[in-house]
């Protein structure tokens, strides 16, 4: 199972000093955590696209670039890049870049976006959003799979005689992430594909991620995939934790109480208890980590998002300590007692790299165009 | 037989209350007759709800209290919905609550026999009933009983309101009753009922 670290990357002043960091110490600071997270024994840095303020990572593969450059064993990954408003060849384009780059450790999580004013800054509209999921990442994975692409679709300027550059590494393309938080079409369209599916479990209480979830694994099995149980699911979390947990609450609540995304709303208690929100001591957060199993199954990535609500750049880097101290090594042991033996990892290069190997010999480009043109 | 009150009334006793336990005491029986039994009535009061009717909309979801309150909308024959007049129109409570259970099931009120009623301190602002209310509930799809009642702190000392409160509940009761021999709207559910993604696919396909 892979954990790791899942990055908004908002720019929120802190409450408890009222300073804003500059849009530069942000982007310093989402690089230090990626980094970090690497140095305390985490796979994944996933970082968040959007495009406007008060956010600041508008060019996801700049960042992730960057940051293989300067990792050896992290995963690179988005959450979520956006299918809807980004052109499906420039996405094609630079994770194909970024997979050479990074020597292969990179996957991508696909998500609409819901923010309506952005739709049409980039030429959109966001009624068109489930449809503009569905046809842009058709043509996408047609991209990474077929060497030349004739195409032509409803949104987008058709295609003669393309070919999208670099060529994903090793002819395999980076594994996709379908995030969605309440769209039953896009578990739909992650079994279709036989892709992952991530619910980012932030807000929502547990009965909705689970039946995302479920649906997402029925659909999986009926498209042939594999069993339900052998779906890729992913789940995120978010957690604040001291070594005590009165000193957790203590600390996190005036973050809490104004937090764009939490203030004003429940109380930290109501939150917590009907939302994965967890904040108190590393055993509090393993057990409530450990519960999402009972109600998504058997999963094979969870992201935690720990750098919220305003926190400081310091602050969080010491969550990530604890979280590869005290945490993740036992979450690690938890979850792999009584994983059913059928219950894969979640895909890497490495390993559909090795799959593709055994699947199709050396024929495996020539037959992968043919069906990914019959679909089409 | 299940008929829902929503009461917007805030204080306690509020005449909010009053008119709707007046409009619920002539349908439930009126909507189960000649039965002995009147229909099952259950008052929301969303003065108990205003938090949770809050946090809603700050949240993305509902909380646990105001959940089971849609679900008993939902599974509702009837409902009769009474808010005090703030500043000309129905209070920011009312809306909110239906703004929320629209959020949560767009289909909530969709086909159901709906009695509007409002309370205020003069007859000035009788027509809130048909500039406010009735036009929300024909947005929600809701049938909206002919008759509404509007009570002003007057109409509690004099003739004509328990006539009206007569025919309207009698109205909603009719209803109720023509509903409940129909067949039952099938709730939709997203979950159960997903389009197979060959189908999407195709609709974006180019014609020719």
């Amino acid at each position: 199972m892979q954990f790791g670290i899942f990055s908004v990357g908002d720019v929120t002043p802190d409450p408890t000093t009222g300073r804003t960091p500059t849009e530069r110490e942000r982007i310093k600071a989402m690089v230090a955590i990626a980094l970090k997270a690497e140095e305390a024994g985490l796979d994944v840095f996933a970082t968040g696209e959007h495009h406007n303020p008060p956010f600041v990572p508008s060019s996801p593969t700049t960042m992730l670039g960057y940051v293989a450059a300067r990792t050896e064993r992290l995963i690179l990954s988005t959450a979520t890049t956006l299918i809807t408003t980004n052109d499906p060849v420039k996405i094609a384009e630079d994770f194909a870049m970024l997979q050479h780059l990074a020597d292969g450790r990179v996957d991508l999580m696909m998500g609409r976006g819901n923010t309506g004013p952005v739709y049409p800054w980039f030429g959109q509209d966001i009624r068109q959003g489930i449809n503009l999921a569905v046809e842009n990442y058709a043509l996408l994975h047609r991209l990474w799979r077929e060497d030349v692409v004739d195409w032509e679709g409803r949104f987008r300027t058709p295609l003669q005689g393309f070919t999208a550059t670099p060529r994903p590494l090793d002819g395999v393309p980076p594994f996709v992430w379908h995030g969605s938080i309440r769209s039953p079409e896009i578990a739909e369209q992650a079994a279709y594909y036989g892709d992952g599916f991530f619910h980012n479990n932030i807000f929502w209480p547990a009965d909705h991620t689970k039946r995302m979830v479920e649906l997402y694994r029925a659909r999986y099995a009926h498209y042939g995939h594999g069993t339900p149980e052998q779906a890729i699911v992913g789940l995120g979390g978010q957690v604040f934790m001291r070594k005590n947990s009165q000193d957790a609450v203590r600390e996190f609540r005036p973050y809490f109480d104004v937090a764009p995304v939490y203030g004003h709303g429940p109380s930290l208690e109501e939150f917590t208890e009907q939302t994965p929100l967890t904040v108190g001591s590393p055993q509090q957060v393993i057990e409530k980590t450990l519960s999402f199993r009972d109600y998504a199954g058997d999963y094979q990535r969870q992201l935690f998002l720990l750098d919220h609500a305003g926190l400081p750049l310091k602050t969080v880097l010491e969550q990530i300590d604890l979280l590869g101290e005290e945490v993740v090594p036992v979450l690690r042991e938890e979850f792999a007692r009584n994983r059913p033996a059928g219950v894969p990892d979640a895909p890497t290069h490495g390993s559909l790299l090795a799959a593709a190997g055994q699947r199709d010999g050396g024929q495996k480009d020539a037959r992968d165009s043919k069906r990914e043109g019959a679909r089409a | 037989m299940r008929l829902i009150v929503v009461s917007a009334g805030l204080s306690v006793p509020s005449s909010t209350r009053l008119l709707a336990d007046r409009l619920a005491a002539v349908a439930a029986p009126a909507a189960t007759a000649p039965e002995p039994a009147p229909a099952d009535v259950r008052v929301l009061e969303l003065r108990d709800l205003a938090v949770e009717i809050a946090h809603t909309f700050t949240n993305g979801f509902a909380g646990r209290a105001l959940s089971e309150a849609f679900e008993a909308v939902s599974g509702a024959d009837g409902l009769i919905v009474v808010t005090p007049v703030f500043s000309g129109s129905y209070s920011g409570l009312f809306k909110s609550f239906f703004d929320a259970l629209g959020v949560t099931d767009p289909d909530a009120l969709a086909g159901k026999p709906v009695l509007i009623a409002a309370a205020g301190g003069t007859a000035r602002h009788s027509l809130v009933l048909d500039h406010a209310l009735r036009p929300l509930f024909s947005y929600l799809r809701a049938v909206v009983v002919p008759t509404g009642v509007y009570a002003a702190s007057e109409d509690w000392g004099a003739e004509g309101l328990d006539g009206r409160v007569e025919r309207a509940g009698k109205e909603l009761a009719a209803l109720m009753a023509g509903q409940s021999t129909a067949r039952p709207l099938p709730r939709r559910d997203t979950f159960e009922e997903v389009t197979p993604f060959e189908e999407r696919l195709a609709a974006l396909r180019p014609a020719g």
